[in-house]
């Protein structure tokens, strides 16, 4: 690897290249060519946002400077998933330039392109799609130019390294800085220019390890709590014992004695702010203030009941056939119930924002997964004009889909407005466990039946409150129907905490149910689970990665439970399909499970740096044993009792296994999600190696030690 | 009463007066601009705030600042020397041993600490010496072998 590539600053908090008034976008962005997408002409991404303002604002996507540097604008943020190092390939081979004349500016508000948000692995399959074929455009209007120039036919052009050519005369050429140079080109792309194909690619498909490594490596890499402005002020929330909990006094005496203290109290808010973040923390100390708490008796034991109660609304996902019909025809039928409960997406990086209000603008720093619908929950809490809000490139230190809400951002904006001065507020631990938009607890129940062949001939399913995601199945079954329930509008009111997308949203629990109960069915017919699952599924490309994992793993046929310890999953997510082998060894005393190696196959199309999918699945798996086996949240009346690492554990050196990754080339010459697929099958790849070491089934998850052993008690009488 | 204290701070001598006691993690962050120590769990759990006071891996967030007068401190900023990375560094970067970043500055200083005592540790010693320090993107596996790659470099001489 080059070394010198990594040194190259590419993403940091210099001040914007173009200093820009949004207004005035296309008449600031200097010289150059610029590719612009009119946002009325979105087609790719799906559906209208709420966030357009109106049709006429433009997207750039690119812009090649007089210096023949590339710029590649995107709204998306950097939070681990290697967009950055990603983003740029992509851009690069379909413009002829070489990767190192790239640079990226990723989720300023001022000078990239409107974007959703950063989550549902959208990032290279829809973005990265887009931004290729604004690539392919620019390229063919730099070819055409250069025609005129060279007085040539734009046939007899070709680019290399941003030079472009006269194929049959070497010495006739043109860079594209040349072509560009004093010159303000804006072009529209109308229609898709058509992209390379794969075997056209010279940056696309190689390997790279992270452009961004040194700056996090040297702790030049800056996060929103980074950003040191003079004079500004620590923040610290004073927060109710509870969710809803209601205050019934507030004595903010102890804090006002304090010197140097600045004390917000509007509305809901009430906060204390101080030049030292240690006196900040203890100004809050000395608040005293009582609260009534709801008690509505729910808790981490009886949740379950109480969703499965509170289940009115149920969505038909899929459907065929008949269920009768199909039970008539099974020999064996089974019926299970399979419980999930709330995850915490709990990021190093703690949820924090940087703001300060300059007149009646705001400029802010937010570790947000949403710069685009952010900037508009601010400008709608300050009551200001969404132009006079900005917000500014930066690192987010993990998401996972914590960060696509950003309360702490408003939090943050309105302190600054208040208070007048530079604000950073950082949530403590606590408030990011407490005021989490947790996974929600879910439970699945599945009526299924097989012949006595091993064909499965019936499956009922449904999911209460995890949501749809994962929830069809994959397998040839003739007769089934599938189910996500939940309580329509009023969802949110039946958990105790806020709940939201958790990476692969549903899919983990949905398909932690699906492939538990599957291996139930091929234990009972004593059936190899492999081959059972092979004598089920029709789809070729499950039946690819299922073989290619089983390749990879090692795998020999037996009946489960073998005493192996060997377990599989399989799912489909943000149209990746994904096959998930795991062996473990279960201590039988203890309950403690060490999970040795998983092998993982998975068909996600082009890949564009095969390096970073390959680490985002590593990172799938081994996140994805924390749910799978130790993340878990207590609570009583709507009180959390989990507040920090020493009572949530999710996975630590001494749980990581040996992880292999093949990547199932299909020849799709289109990417699909690399994110978030891998960790939907952690926790059924696991629960299926426990029935194999031990024969004793998990039905809930986490499967925590003392849940094994209550299974392994149960298996024996 | 105003208390002045001198400390070594990523070779270079460092002052702070204070009136009531600071946490070191702070201290680092807003007074001397070192903002590469992360705050992350506030109590010492998750290892991000991770600095070397005399060479030994300390938690900068459960760290007062009083408790550091006359020692040498070294942040992830002071680990270059020349612009040379440190072995370490260059590991995490030759395996992609990161993703967020956001707990690599903790993991490195902790890792340069731990070859300190132990310069040519087995995995299991690294995973023991390490496990405190958490990684929400899961790069454990890749972390080991950086930190293996690392000593082997380094021929069993560790130096800051």
């Amino acid at each position: 690897m080059n070394e010198k590539k990594i040194n190259k600053r590419l993403f940091s908090d210099s001040p914007s290249p173009y200093n820009l008034d949004r207004r005035d976008f296309l008449k600031n962005l200097g010289g150059g060519l610029v590719i612009t997408f009119s946002l009325g002409k979105r087609s790719v991404l799906h559906g209208k946002s709420p966030f357009l303002q109106d049709e006429s604002d433009f997207n750039a996507y690119l812009r090649i400077g007089e210096d023949g540097r590339v710029s590649c604008l995107t709204g998306k943020i950097e939070m681990g998933q290697g967009p950055i190092t990603s983003l740029p390939q992509m851009l690069a081979d379909e413009l002829d330039v070489a990767l190192d004349k790239v640079d990226i500016f990723m989720g300023d508000t001022d000078i990239c392109p409107w974007d959703e948000g950063t989550y549902g692995s959208l990032s290279t399959r829809v973005f990265g799609q887009t931004l290729r074929a604004a690539g392919a455009e620019a390229r063919a209007v730099l070819i055409e130019m250069a025609a005129e120039k060279l007085s040539v036919s734009p046939d007899q052009l070709t680019v290399t390294d941003g030079v472009i050519y006269d194929v049959s005369d070497k010495t006739k050429k043109i860079s594209y800085a040349e072509l560009t140079k004093g010159k303000k080109i804006t072009r529209s792309l109308d229609k898709k220019p058509p992209l390379k194909k794969a075997s056209e690619f010279k940056v696309m498909g190689k390997s790279l390890n992270r452009v961004d490594a040194f700056e996090k490596v040297t702790g030049a890499a800056k996060y929103s709590a980074d950003i040191q402005l003079p004079g500004m002020l620590y923040a610290r929330i004073l927060r109710p014992p509870a969710l809803g909990a209601k205050r019934t006094s507030l004595d903010l005496s102890g804090a006002e004695e304090m010197d140097g203290v600045t004390i917000i109290n509007e509305d809901d808010l009430v906060a204390v702010l101080h030049e030292l973040p240690d006196m900040a923390d203890i100004a809050l100390a000395k608040i005293k203030a009582e609260y009534e708490v709801e008690e509505t008796g729910i808790n981490h034991k009886n949740i379950f009941e109480h969703l499965v109660k509170s289940g009115t609304d149920s969505w038909e996902v899929a459907k065929n056939g008949s269920l009768e019909t199909g039970e008539e025809m099974s020999g064996l039928l089974f019926e299970e119930e399979y419980l999930d409960g709330y995850v915490a997406h709990a990021p190093i990086e703690n949820h924090t924002a940087t703001a300060v209000m300059e007149g009646d603008h705001i400029t802010m720093w937010s570790s947000s997964q949403t710069p685009y619908p952010t900037k508009s929950d601010i400008a709608e809490a300050l009551g200001l004009p969404e132009e006079n809000v900005h917000l500014k490139q930066i690192f987010v230190g993990g998401g996972f889909g914590g960060k696509i809400y950003s309360p702490h951002a408003i939090e943050a904006a309105r302190l600054a407005k208040l208070s007048g001065k530079p604000v950073q507020l950082a949530w403590t631990r606590k408030e990011e466990f407490q005021y989490d938009y947790l996974r929600p607890a879910a439970v699945v129940k599945i009526k299924s039946g097989i012949t006595k062949a091993g064909k499965i001939t019936s499956w009922d399913y449904n999911v209460y409150f995890a949501g749809s995601r994962g929830s069809a199945h994959f397998y040839d079954i003739p007769h089934h129907r599938t189910l996500s329930t939940s309580a329509g509008r009023d969802t949110w009111k039946v958990h105790p905490f806020y709940t939201g997308a958790w990476r692969a949203p549903a899919n983990n629990t949905n398909t932690f149910a699906r492939e538990s109960q599957i291996d139930i069915m091929a234990a009972k017919a004593g059936i190899d689970p492999v081959e059972f699952r092979l004598k089920n599924l029709k789809d070729e490309k499950m039946i690819g990665v299922l073989k290619a994992a089983a390749d990879n793993f090692g795998w020999t046929p037996g009946k489960g439970p073998s005493g192996r310890g060997y377990g599989i999953a399989l799912g489909i997510d943000a149209g990746t399909w994904v096959a998930v082998i795991a062996e473990v060894e279960v201590n039988q005393s203890t309950g403690h499970v060490q999970v040795k190696r998983f092998s993982c196959a998975q068909d996600m199309g082009l890949v564009v740096n095969p390096q970073g999918a390959i680490l985002q699945v590593e990172g799938c798996l081994i996140m994805g044993l924390g749910y799978a086996l130790t993340e878990d949240i207590e609570f009583e009346n709507g009180k959390m009792f989990t507040q920090n690492f020493d009572t949530y554990t999710f996975t630590r050196f001494s749980m990581v296994p040996e992880v292999n990754v093949v990547l199932v080339d299909s020849k799709d010459p289109n990417p699909h999600g690399g994110g978030e697929p891998a960790i939907i099958c952690a926790g059924g790849a696991v629960g299926n190696a426990i029935f194999d070491a031990t024969g004793a089934r998990l039905y809930q998850m986490p499967m925590t030690p003392e849940r094994v052993l209550e299974a392994i008690r149960k298996e024996k009488t | 009463m105003i208390e002045t204290i001198q400390f070594e701070l990523n070779g270079k001598p460092a002052e702070m007066s204070f009136e009531d006691d600071l946490t070191l993690m702070w201290v680092l962050r807003t007074h001397f601009g070192l903002t590469g120590t992360k705050f992350g769990c506030g109590l010492g759990f998750c290892g991000s705030c991770t600095v070397l006071i005399d060479n030994e891996p300390i938690r900068s967030c459960i760290t007062a600042l009083s408790e550091v007068s006359g020692k040498k401190i070294v942040t992830i900023e002071g680990l270059a020397k020349n612009g040379e990375l440190h072995p370490v560094q260059k590991a995490f970067i030759k395996h992609d041993a990161l993703q967020c970043g956001y707990c690599t500055p903790g993991m490195i200083m902790n890792a340069v600490g731990l070859l300190f005592k132990n310069p040519e540790p087995s995995r299991k010693e690294i995973i023991t010496g390490m496990e405190d320090n958490l990684c929400r993107c899961g790069a454990y596996g890749r972390i080991i072998e950086a930190i293996q790659t690392a000593a082997k470099e380094m021929k069993g001489v560790v130096q800051l």
